[in-house]
């Protein structure tokens, strides 16, 4: 085992981990640990845009994008984040240009803008131009562009290192209402070697991205497998508005790779199988461009009640055949590859095959504004931050808009590896860890150890399999009581088996079988929550639909979801919305 | 309840058998190998014609042999990271479809060149990152920042446009003769990662990154082979922009 000592350590080489170490590795002594190489974080898979009301080609103003946050969220958003996000979005699309990020330009060469879900015109009017691009390749170019200003600031990087564990200075479940815990720091598996290194931290961020992985169909990564969130909820820290998660309209039929909703605000319409352009139905003024959960509901209907097109009538149409070949070379060059390579579909000539894929995890681990994460409604554990995709603010509330969570990792980012820093250099050094922490780290590193030698006798792809196959029948766009109690009850009985995991591998070094063992034991506790909230939330709202609860109930649900894992399971808890100018007001576009 | 989509993609696909050809190397060795010895194992699996490799190497990992590595992540050739000799070319496991190759014969996976083999497909990505790391790859600017956006015309822009789609999966360098044999040079990748700056109309720093390109270790050694253009997963033009690199030098004008 070796011993490191920094003053922050940053889990997650991401967007809002790497936006963070900027920051922070200007004031303080700070060591980034990512599982991958940086450049390979799911940041750089982001297509469609950054929002930020620069105004660059038409009327635009930030207090306009809080408006439509709040709506897009319905209403679950808290308000004042929203403002922060909306109003730094300015500062930090800016920042990005002068760190040199290529955006696409207006023929004067500033920052060209366009056209995405749920982003309109004076609260509603119309859809705005508000989204700033690079082509569809807008994540890879904010990845890229970050990771070039690490190298610049010679950020220390600990790439392929797998974070296990935190260790906070005692069991925030047991200590008092008020009283201090703080982080110690966090345990890792370097996994060229497969030797355990435990991180002594003043202060921690997390930034390890989304959970996508709980689902079959997603747009995310095999690596997301929500491993922050579920080493929160192991340390005895809540998880809120877990049951929100969304999906997006479209994903490549059968594969789930996304197509952006770029496409759409290039001027993509939506068809069923008798050629209908049905959100001219759904969403009479925005159409196309209405947000997403609204969009996936409506594409599922469509299916659901026989106007699915293909041979099994399951997915419904993309269709860009009526813009200019030129023009899709130009703005949608990567997306229309994907369709060529993956489908067979050229979309210059045909319709493209979409259905709902599951995207972006609206819940997380739950921070105040400055990326404090909170252990119960109120207190915060001192020196533990979080940001990006793993971390709820929040600002997506039940619906998250698009383009909105390039600009969440970048204004978070920064703002948790600001108070991070700034919060090391006021301390004089971590906690002493108490026996009962030291006692947890052994235990972790001993039971690791022995799974990979042991006599286990399930597949860890077959327990995943199961798991996001329930997923997908029972979690996903419409959900109600009987299919919650299923998959909770098949997650349960996978919980079990897990327990008998095995490990083909007997090798120390690059165990990835271990690896996506661990991995794994997170996304079956992720959609554990993720269940149990959505069975508890009795009510429609944004991303979380009940057939048997069709409506919103601001009465009995207007409040966040907390939630914690104890002994006898999950616990759930509320929290109150802030509000600040927006009352809940009903939802149409 | 949920329509599932539970067909793969549009139409029917054809189920087939292929035998995957891997060449494997165990760091801690295995019962039959000394440790670091490199040997082929063959697999057979059951997968559809429209399955990426990438697929073919989880059934592997997935069902038949656990301890099979390899790096991946986005499985849509975005990230960079499952690079890999595929039948002797250098391509992403996840950007190449079975039907794309011959099934009826092995398919032959090694890991890519010219970077040592830490185990399986996974290699020393080290050497390469740090000759990304030489060229100083950031925007450089001289005098006070502007309190708007730089402006840059949209042909501008357009100038290093091919070069700005790099995912550093180092298919390009890996695939490069000289490269293989002479442990200085930098490499296609580090060429292409220093074009995206030097063509960048808002960036100063050309001269410095030019000058060390100059270098012996620099653009001369490249020979124009095009492996690299050929290599390139994500069609950059990268003989094209080492081209415009050396005439940068020699005509002392970007
Ligand atoms: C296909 C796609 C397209 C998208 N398009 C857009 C868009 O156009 N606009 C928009 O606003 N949003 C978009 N999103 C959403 C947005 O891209 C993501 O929410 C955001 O990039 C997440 O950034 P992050 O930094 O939080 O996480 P990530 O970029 O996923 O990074 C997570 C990091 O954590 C590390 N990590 C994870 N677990 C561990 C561990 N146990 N130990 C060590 N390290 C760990 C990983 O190595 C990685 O570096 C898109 C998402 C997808 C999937
Ligand atoms: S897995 Fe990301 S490029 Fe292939």
């Amino acid at each position: 085992m070796t011993h490191h000592e920094y003053d922050v350590v940053i889990v997650g080489a991401g967007g809002a981990g790497m936006r963070a170490a900027l920051e922070s590795s200007q004031r303080a002594r700070t060591a980034v640990l990512t599982k991958l190489y940086p450049t390979r974080s799911h940041t750089g898979a982001a297509q469609g845009g950054m929002a930020a009301a620069l105004a660059n080609v038409e009327d635009d103003n930030a207090e306009w994008h809080v408006f439509d946050t709040v709506k897009g969220g319905d209403y679950l958003v808290d308000q004042d984040a929203a403002e922060i996000l909306c109003h730094e979005a300015i500062d930090a699309v800016l920042d990005l240009e002068k760190m040199g990020l290529p955006f696409n330009r207006t023929p004067e060469g500033k920052v060209d803008q366009r056209r995405f879900g749920g982003h309109t015109r004076n609260h509603g009017e119309a859809a705005v131009r508000r989204s700033c691009y690079s082509a569809d390749r807008t994540g890879h170019m904010i990845l890229q562009t970050l990771y070039q200003q690490c190298i610049k600031q010679e950020v220390e990087f600990f790439n392929e290192y797998y974070v296990l564990d935190l260790i906070l200075d005692q069991d925030p479940q047991a200590a008092a209402e008020g009283e201090d815990v703080a982080v110690a720091g966090v345990v890792a598996l370097e996994l060229s070697t497969g030797e355990i290194h435990t991180f002594r931290a003043k202060a921690v961020i997390f930034a390890t991205g989304g959970a996508g992985k709980i689902f079959k169909t997603t747009s995310n990564a095999h690596t997301l497998t929500g491993d922050g969130m579920g080493i929160a909820l192991n340390a005895g820290l809540p998880l809120e508005d877990m049951e929100f998660f969304q999906f997006h309209p479209t994903g490549l039929a059968g594969l789930g790779i996304l197509l952006s909703e770029a496409a759409r605000g290039e001027g993509g319409i939506l068809r069923n199988s008798e050629g209908e352009r049905f959100m001219e139905r759904y969403a009479p003024t925005i159409k196309d461009l209405a947000p997403r959960d609204m969009v996936a509901r409506a594409m599922a209907n469509e299916v659901r009640e026989g106007r699915g097109a293909g041979p099994h009538q399951d997915y419904v149409l993309l269709d860009l055949t009526h813009l200019e070949p030129a023009h899709i070379d130009e703005k949608l060059p990567d997306i229309t590859e994907f369709a060529r390579t993956y489908l067979g579909v050229e979309p210059y000539t045909e319709p493209v095959p979409v259905y709902p894929t599951a995207h972006y995890a609206m819940g997380g681990i739950p921070t105040t504004v400055q990326g404090e994460v909170l252990r119960n409604n109120t207190d915060t554990v001192k020196g533990l931050y979080a940001a990006g995709e793993c971390a709820c603010v929040s600002v997506h509330g039940a619906n998250r808009l698009g383009t909105n969570s390039l600009l969440d990792i970048n204004v978070f980012g920064r703002r948790a590896g600001i108070a991070a820093a700034e919060y090391a250099t006021s301390v004089d050094s971590a906690p002493v860890l108490r026996d009962d922490a030291a006692a947890r780290l052994e235990g972790i590193v001993t039971r690791l150890l022995a799974t990979v030698g042991g006599a286990g006798t399930e597949r860890v792809a077959d327990v995943r399999k199961a798991l996001q196959e329930t997923m997908d029948r029972n979690v996903q766009v419409f959900r109600d009581a009987a299919s919650l109690e299923e998959a909770a009850g098949v997650i349960a009985e996978l919980k079990e088996r897990y327990q008998d995991i095995a490990i083909h591998d007997r090798g120390r070094r690059f165990n990835t079988d271990l690896l996506e063992a661990i991995e794994l034991g997170f996304l079956l506790e992720i959609a554990e929550v993720v269940t149990a909230g959505a069975l508890a939330r009795q009510e429609s709202r944004g991303g979380h639909y009940r057939e048997d609860f069709p409506t919103r109930d601001d009465e009995a649900f207007m409040h966040h979801t907390m939630a914690y894992a104890t002994a006898d399971g999950v616990r759930l808890d509320k929290k109150p919305v802030v509000i600040t100018k927006y009352q809940p007001m009903e939802r149409k576009y | 309840m949920t329509a599932v989509a539970e067909s793969p993609a549009v139409g029917e696909v054809t189920a087939l058998t292929v035998t995957l050809k891997i060449l494997r190397t165990n760091p801690e060795g295995t019962a039959d190998h000394a440790a670091g010895e490199s040997y082929w194992e063959e697999f057979q699996v059951e997968a559809h014609a429209t399955d990426r490799v990438l697929d073919a190497l989880h059934k592997v990992k997935w069902d038949q042999d656990g301890s099979l590595s390899f790096r991946r992540s986005c499985a849509h050739g975005v990230c960079g990271s499952d690079a890999m000799r595929i039948n002797g070319r250098n391509r992403l496991a996840c950007k190449t479809l079975l039907k794309d190759l011959n099934p009826a014969r092995p398919i032959t996976v090694e890991p890519i060149k010219g970077l040592p083999v830490e185990k399986d497909l996974i290699v020393d990505m080290e050497p390469f990152f740090a000759s990304y790391r030489e060229i100083m790859p950031f925007l450089m600017t001289t005098g006070a920042a502007p309190t708007r956006e730089r402006l840059q015309s949209p042909e501008d822009r357009a100038r290093f446009d091919d070069t700005t789609k790099c995912i550093m999966c180092a298919a390009c360098t890996s695939s490069c003769p000289v490269f293989w044999t002479d442990g200085q040079y930098f490499g296609p990748q580090a060429i292409v990662g220093a074009h995206r700056f030097i063509f960048d109309s808002r960036d100063e720093g050309q001269w410095d990154r030019l000058e060390i390109l100059n270098d012996k270790a620099g653009v001369w050694k490249c020979r124009t082979a095009f492996n690299c253009t050929e290599a390139c997963p994500r069609g950059i033009e990268v003989t094209k922009a080492i081209s415009e690199v050396k005439r940068a030098l020699t005509s002392g004008e970007v």
